[in-house]
């Protein structure tokens, strides 16, 4: 199995405080990996890191696309998107006041090119780009089954709704590695399972591999074939889910007194 | 001489920075609690000048004692002014205390707008004299003499006094604690039982006496005004405001200080046509390569 | 009852409040006047007002009711919509804008210069609305743009004797320039620095062309600016007028077409986007910077483009034309348009510089009024007069299915 995202000794400073310490993580081809850890463990800052939104004090980050492996440190939130990574976000960020599919065609940016001297004009090559822009976004909605309410508005979505939305926001960016910040939160045990599906489809039908956060235990343990732990900004174990299920550290730290958590 | 000439700018540009930073601080204190560029705080320092001409042309005309005449004018425009900042703030920016960013900022050009023209239609769009209302201080006249101006003096004395008492009031007072606390976590302060809305109008209220007390002490220094006085007034107020550090007190002090004297010295050595834009050129190149200015603290954007 | 009373006491405060400043009055004599009257006005005038406003804030608060507009406004919009109605709308209304010189009493030099000002104006808050209304961007200084394409227009033809269809790029250009030159460093700010460092931006081109005596003329101005010319003929000042509100119309329609292009194509889609959620967007591949400099320098272009036809139009310019009112002004009939509606913003600002020409007692109140219409838009109606303007999409998927059915 080939590495698609590789991270090493990642630390990131606020000031004196240090939100993490010497991260190390890889995720392989087609690979679900979870990272895990209580509260203010540092996971989403270890998104942020690794999209760009944050410069983290020192550690390389790469992405390996095609065989080719980019370098991640200092490069823009929008180049690393356009690489092939792609996000959702733990507190949604959706954009509201705009309809679903135009939610998902704003993903679809950058891999259109039409600029403003084209959209004037309108000539055939854009128009078609568009066109297309606007089946393939209708087609994503449909795998993520919101096909029913493309023309609504973005905020009136439930909210298990509104976190398929930011999935399907994402692959329509076309990422090989996909990264989502606690895509169960909110939703019923129901939800949750659609949503492992939808991840499990999703894995297969776009040979992606997936780096989620999540708090939800029964979900990450059956569908991670990996999973990280934090604390504190540290690392302290990693491995599969049997192997983090006994981990004595993992144990203490996080699931606290229960065993078959 | 040439010594002289440079303490002459000096106190000049530090009289000027203390109205500055009077402004200012009413900038700081209210982003400092909601996050808003109160736009229409440099009209509410042209309502508080306007406010004090009036007052003291009815005191003149009935025939008020002279010496009293200032101190009744100002106290008069602190109160009236205050009121203003209170109802605007009731008017303008408290039904919009949720609505998207922009929306308080619109608002409050708005009142800015209406406020200048309420003035101008109401009195007059010229320039009116402002009575010679300061008192000169034949003492310390004789210090200082060549250097220092009689009003500069007052000035001087006035703002920094009021300054102290302000710092003083913000660190030790019970309401002043309330003040922080909201400026730190506005749902927190009212989990624990402060009413926010009472410290945001207190906030406007302090904010608009600052002003209100600037206005006075600046129109009799320069003894004209007229309803456009705000606008630039209010821009290096700002100016100042960003310069110390929006939000922070001491850097509003500093930086009303600072700018001041960037101008004094400019259009002392350099030119007076360019003075205005000398002081937002530098708004510009702050805001651009140090936005949170020279006491403020860096931020973390949340994601 | 309770609510009379709490009426009465906002109208007796607004009395105290507005006390010194309208009741007052220093003569140049020192002696005083007392304008009693005015005040009791205030008072009748805010008891109504403030039982507008307690009723209304204490509907939100029952019922979350938002303002509506009236029925008929609705139910014309609404025909507005429908595609072959707009068709036979838009032409009925382009017809009328065509004959109005030839018609009796609008065919008048004064009303054509009044109708030629309010399209130049309907061009510059299109122009600004690319950056307000679909980036979401606050400028406080696109007067300067527009004065930047006046005196462009201003300083080729005194100096150089420069045409005004050169000086037309010219000025987009110019103004192209000066927006890149300032938007590069500025557009990462937050959108309330944003607004000021325009704002600051405004002021100085105002105070450098104020200032500038040897090039400029000062606060003088630079006067005997000539109208453009048609294929080198001399024309009359009725003609030229004509012919100045044919261009300006023309200006104004390509305006239109330009705009609603850009809202619905790839980048329009990406500046609305980044108003709403500029992380999320920055995520989803756009290249912020990119995409709001281009934003801001095809709204300068067209503030440059307007000045050149004010220039034109006044044949005089000087920098009072183009104070922070100005823009202020500008950003109103935004704000009352509806941010990002292009019908809106073209009748925002065609209803704040006709209403206050037409109705002459509203003349002495305008900016009075463009800085309350601006407060009471955003806390009763802050999406604006026209909203809901939806771009329609058809996907090929689903109307094959329809076919088949």
């Amino acid at each position: 199995m080939k590495p698609v995202l590789e991270v090493d000794e990642l630390i990131q400073d606020f000031g004196g405080l240090r939100a993490l310490n010497e991260v190390c993580l890889t995720v392989h081809e087609k690979e679900i990996v979870a990272l895990i850890g209580p509260n203010g463990a540092g996971k989403t800052t270890f998104f942020n890191c690794i999209t760009g939104i944050y410069k983290p004090t020192s550690g390389d980050m790469f992405l390996t696309v095609e065989g080719t492996r980019h370098r991640l440190n200092g490069r823009k939130t929008y180049e690393i998107t356009a690489l092939g990574m792609a996000r959702t976000f733990q507190n949604i960020r959706l954009f509201s006041q705009m309809t679903v599919l135009e939610n998902v065609m704003v993903g679809c940016h950058c891999h259109t090119h039409a600029g403003i001297l084209s959209a004037l004009l309108r000539d055939r090559r854009t128009v078609r780009e568009e066109q297309d822009t606007i089946d393939r976004s209708y087609e994503l909605l449909k795998t993520v089954g919101l096909e029913r309410h493309w023309e609504d508005t973005a905020c009136n979505l439930p909210y298990g709704a509104q976190r398929r939305l930011e999935i399907a926001r994402a692959m329509a960016t076309n990422p090989h590695m996909l990264l989502l910040d606690e895509p169960a939160a909110g939703m019923n045990p129901h939800e949750t399972r659609e949503l492992k599906e939808l991840i499990l489809r999703l894995r297969d039908e776009h040979n992606l591999s997936v780096l989620l956060i999540e708090h939800d235990m029964s979900m990450v343990m059956s569908l991670s074939d990996r999973i990280y732990v934090m604390e504190y900004g540290s690392p302290i174990a990693s491995g599969t889910p049997e192997e983090i299920r006994h981990n004595p550290d993992v144990i203490k730290a996080y699931l606290g007194e229960s065993r078959d958590a | 001489m040439d010594f002289q000439y440079f303490i002459e700018l000096f106190f000049g540009g530090l009289t000027r920075g203390s109205i500055y930073a009077l402004i200012a601080l009413g900038y700081t204190l209210v982003y400092g609690i909601i996050g808003l560029i109160n736009f229409a705080h440099g009209e509410i320092y042209m309502v508080g000048a306007f406010t004090a001409l009036l007052v003291a042309g009815l005191l003149g005309y009935i025939g008020f004692p002279e010496g009293g005449i200032l101190i009744v004018a100002a106290l008069a425009a602190i109160v009236w002014t205050s009121a203003y900042g209170y109802t605007m703030e009731k008017i303008a920016y408290k039904p919009l205390r949720n609505a998207p960013r922009l929306s308080p900022l619109i608002s409050a050009i708005g009142m800015s707008t209406f406020l200048q023209n309420y003035v101008l239609l109401a009195q007059t769009p010229d320039f009116v004299p402002f009575p010679m209302l300061l008192p000169e201080i034949d003492g310390i006249l004789a210090l200082f003499g060549d250097v220092l101006g009689p009003s500069d003096f007052f000035i001087l004395v006035v703002s920094f006094t009021t300054m102290v008492v302000l710092m003083l009031w913000i660190r030790y007072t019970r309401m002043g604690k309330a003040m922080r606390a909201t400026a730190q976590n506005r749902t927190m302060a009212m989990l624990l039982g402060i009413d926010a809305n009472h410290i945001i109008s207190v906030t406007f209220i302090v904010g608009s006496a600052l002003a209100a007390l600037g206005g006075v002490l600046i129109a009799s220094h320069m003894g004209q005004i007229n309803f456009g006085i705000g606008f630039l007034a209010g821009m290096k107020a700002f100016t100042a405001a960003v310069l110390g550090g929006i939000g922070s007190v001491p850097g509003a002090v500093v930086g009303g200080l600072v700018l001041g004297l960037a101008e004094s010295f400019t259009t002392g050595y350099v030119s007076g046509n360019y003075e205005d834009v000398l002081s937002f050129c530098l708004l510009i190149l702050i805001l651009i390569f140090r936005p949170d200015g020279i006491l403020g603290k860096r931020q973390v954007q949340k994601v | 009852m309770k609510r009379i009373f709490k009426a009465l006491l906002v109208a007796v405060w607004f009395m105290v409040l507005c006390s010194p400043i309208m009741g007052l009055h220093v003569n140049p004599d020192n002696s005083i006047s007392f304008l009693w009257e005015r005040l009791v006005a205030l008072g009748i005038g805010i008891f109504f007002a403030s039982l507008v406003w307690d009723w209304y804030f204490s509907r939100v608060q029952t019922s979350a009711v938002h303002m509506h507009m009236p029925k008929g406004v609705t139910a014309t919009l609404g025909l507005f919509k429908q595609k072959k109605t707009r068709g036979a709308c838009l032409t009925v209304l382009l017809l009328f804008l065509v004959a109005i010189p030839f018609l009796p009493v609008l065919g008048s030099i004064y009303q054509i210069s009044i109708l030629i000002s309010a399209l130049i104006y309907v061009m510059l808050a299109l122009g600004l609305n690319i950056v307000v209304g679909l980036a979401g961007q606050l400028v406080l200084g696109y007067a300067a743009f527009y004065a930047i394409g006046a005196y462009t227009y201003a300083l080729l033809t005194t100096y150089f004797g420069f045409g005004f269809w050169i000086c037309l790029p010219i000025g987009g250009i110019m103004t192209i320039l000066f927006g890149l030159a300032l938007g590069f460093p500025v557009l990462r700010l937050r959108g309330d620095y944003l607004a000021i460092v325009t704002l600051g931006f405004g002021e100085i081109v105002r105070l450098i062309l104020l200032n500038w005596v040897g090039v400029t003329g000062g606060s003088h101005g630079i006067s005997n600016i000539p109208k453009p010319g048609l294929f080198g003929m001399e024309l009359s000042l009725q003609s030229n007028t004509i012919y100045l509100y044919y261009l300006c119309l023309a200006a104004v329609i390509v305006t239109i077409i330009t705009i609603s292009r850009l809202k619905n194509s790839r980048v329009g889609l990406a500046l609305q986007a980044l108003r709403e959620d500029e992380i999320a967007s920055e995520a989803m591949g756009i290249n912020l910077t990119r995409v709001k400099l281009m934003a801001f320098a095809l709204s300068s272009a067209w503030a440059g483009f307007a000045g050149v036809f004010f220039a034109a139009k006044t044949s005089f310019v000087n920098p009072a034309s183009f104070t922070f009112m100005e823009s202020a002004m500008m950003l109103s009939m935004v704000v009352l348009g509806g941010m990002g509606s292009i019908t809106g913003v073209t009748l925002g600002a065609l209803i704040l510089i006709l209403v206050p020409e037409y109705l002459r007692a509203f003349a002495d109140y305008r900016m009075l009024l463009f800085g309350a219409t601006m407060v009471l838009m955003m806390i009763f109606r802050p999406q604006g007069l026209i909203t809901g303007e939806r771009r329609k999409y058809h996907i090929t998927a689903l109307e094959g299915r329809e076919e088949q059915a």
